[in-house]
């Protein structure tokens, strides 16, 4: 499906459209962050903000405060002296409100899984995430996709849909990573995998 | 005056203190020590190391809080002459985990005062004389010394639960 100023519908400067999809577009066109790192995961935000990837093109730009934020992005390592701190600042945030894990450390704990003892394992132990964004730190293009799911996530949201059922709608939307990082790789244009091998399958029963 | 050896320093310490308040010294290649067997001198024994013409020992360049395992615990002085001689040694203190005092430099070293608290907070030495004894790193209501060799983390903080 077109995105919404692609669509033809426009006619003699008039724009016809469900106004949930026209609120939904204007939210996801302006996704205000909250400004707060926690660890090097935030160096790795601030590029992404920086000029080179320049958010502000996705109508992204940090707020200095939780009032004003209508996304977390949890950028580090929560610890247990800051989890309460990250929880209080969740609390303050207005609905709707959206919550990007970004990092090994926020998603599970990452290298203190283990032996530290100071570490949340996974920031979902305090407050609900809507996306995980994998990497010790992820690059700037990886918390960009995160914020694309966001963006998917907002474009799904729809009157007496929850949270859990536009999240399942995404989720069922989605090829296996396996397969599609197998295709886009050119190295591995003689690998047989799955995502090659079906259509040749179906080629073949045509013939026959 | 001049750069010591760490035979030298030793021995001035021997020769100002008794040769049984000190053990023998261990000329480790990596960092030269001795053990003060004598709490109630550590205190004295720094000053004196500190303003001695001879030593100045101006700098505590680190406190490290050490559990051997054995139901011993230490702390580790690593001591510089920064501004004077340039020569260093480390002085090590024992304490066992039931009676585990040992006095405090801060009123010497400032910088003791929050190394002091770090080795508190962490392996669980109390350091008697420190002027804001708290912990540092870990909420002040967490449970239990986590650097010691038997810590067994607790099972929930303010209901997030903690291991994996």
């Amino acid at each position: 499906m077109p995105s919404l100023l692609d669509a033809k519908i426009s006619n003699g400067g008039a724009i016809v459209t469900k106004v949930e999809d026209l609120l939904n577009w204007s939210r996801l066109s302006s996704l205000w962050p909250m400004s707060f790192g926690l660890a090097c995961c935030a160096i790795e935000m601030m590029a992404t903000n920086a000029s080179n990837y320049d958010l502000e093109r996705f109508g992204i730009f940090p707020r200095s405060s939780p009032r004003q934020s209508d996304l977390m992005i949890v950028a580090g390592t929560v610890t247990f002296k800051m989890a309460e701190r990250v929880k209080r600042l969740y609390d303050q945030m207005s609905e709707p409100r959206y919550v990007l894990s970004m990092g090994s450390c926020a998603n599970c704990g990452g290298p203190y899984w283990e032996h530290g003892y100071h570490v949340v394992k996974g920031v979902d132990r305090v407050i609900p995430v809507d996306v995980y964004v994998p990497g010790c730190p992820p690059r700037p293009e990886a918390l960009i996709g995160g914020l694309m799911k966001i963006q998917e996530l907002i474009r799904e949201e729809r009157l007496g849909l929850t949270r859990k059922e536009a999240l399942q709608k995404i989720a069922a939307k989605s090829a296996p990573a396996e397969e599609v990082i197998i295709a886009a790789h050119p190295f591995n244009a003689n690998v047989k995998s799955p995502a090659t091998e079906k259509p040749k399958q179906e080629v073949e029963e045509v013939t026959a | 005056m001049s750069k010591l050896t760490p035979e030298q320093i030793h021995a001035i310490i021997k020769e100002e203190f008794g040769a049984e308040t000190v053990s023998d010294l261990d000329n480790s290649r990596t960092m030269p020590n001795f053990t003060v067997l004598d709490h109630t001198l550590w205190q004295p024994m720094a000053y004196f190391m500190r303003t001695d013409e001879r030593l100045k020992f101006d700098y505590l360049a680190c406190l490290s809080g050490v559990d051997y395992g054995d139901g011993t615990l230490g702390a580790v002085y690593n001591l510089e002459s920064l501004s004077a001689y340039q020569h260093k040694i480390a002085v090590k203190l024992k304490c066992t985990k039931e009676n585990n005092t040992i006095p405090s430099v801060a009123e010497i070293w400032r910088t003791a005062e929050w190394h002091e608290r770090e080795a508190y907070d962490l392996v669980g030495i109390v350091f008697e004389g420190n002027p804001d004894l708290r912990r540092i790193l870990c909420p002040n209501d967490w449970e239990g010394h986590p650097l010691r060799k038997d810590y067994t983390v607790q099972e929930y903080y303010h209901g997030i639960k903690v291991p994996y």
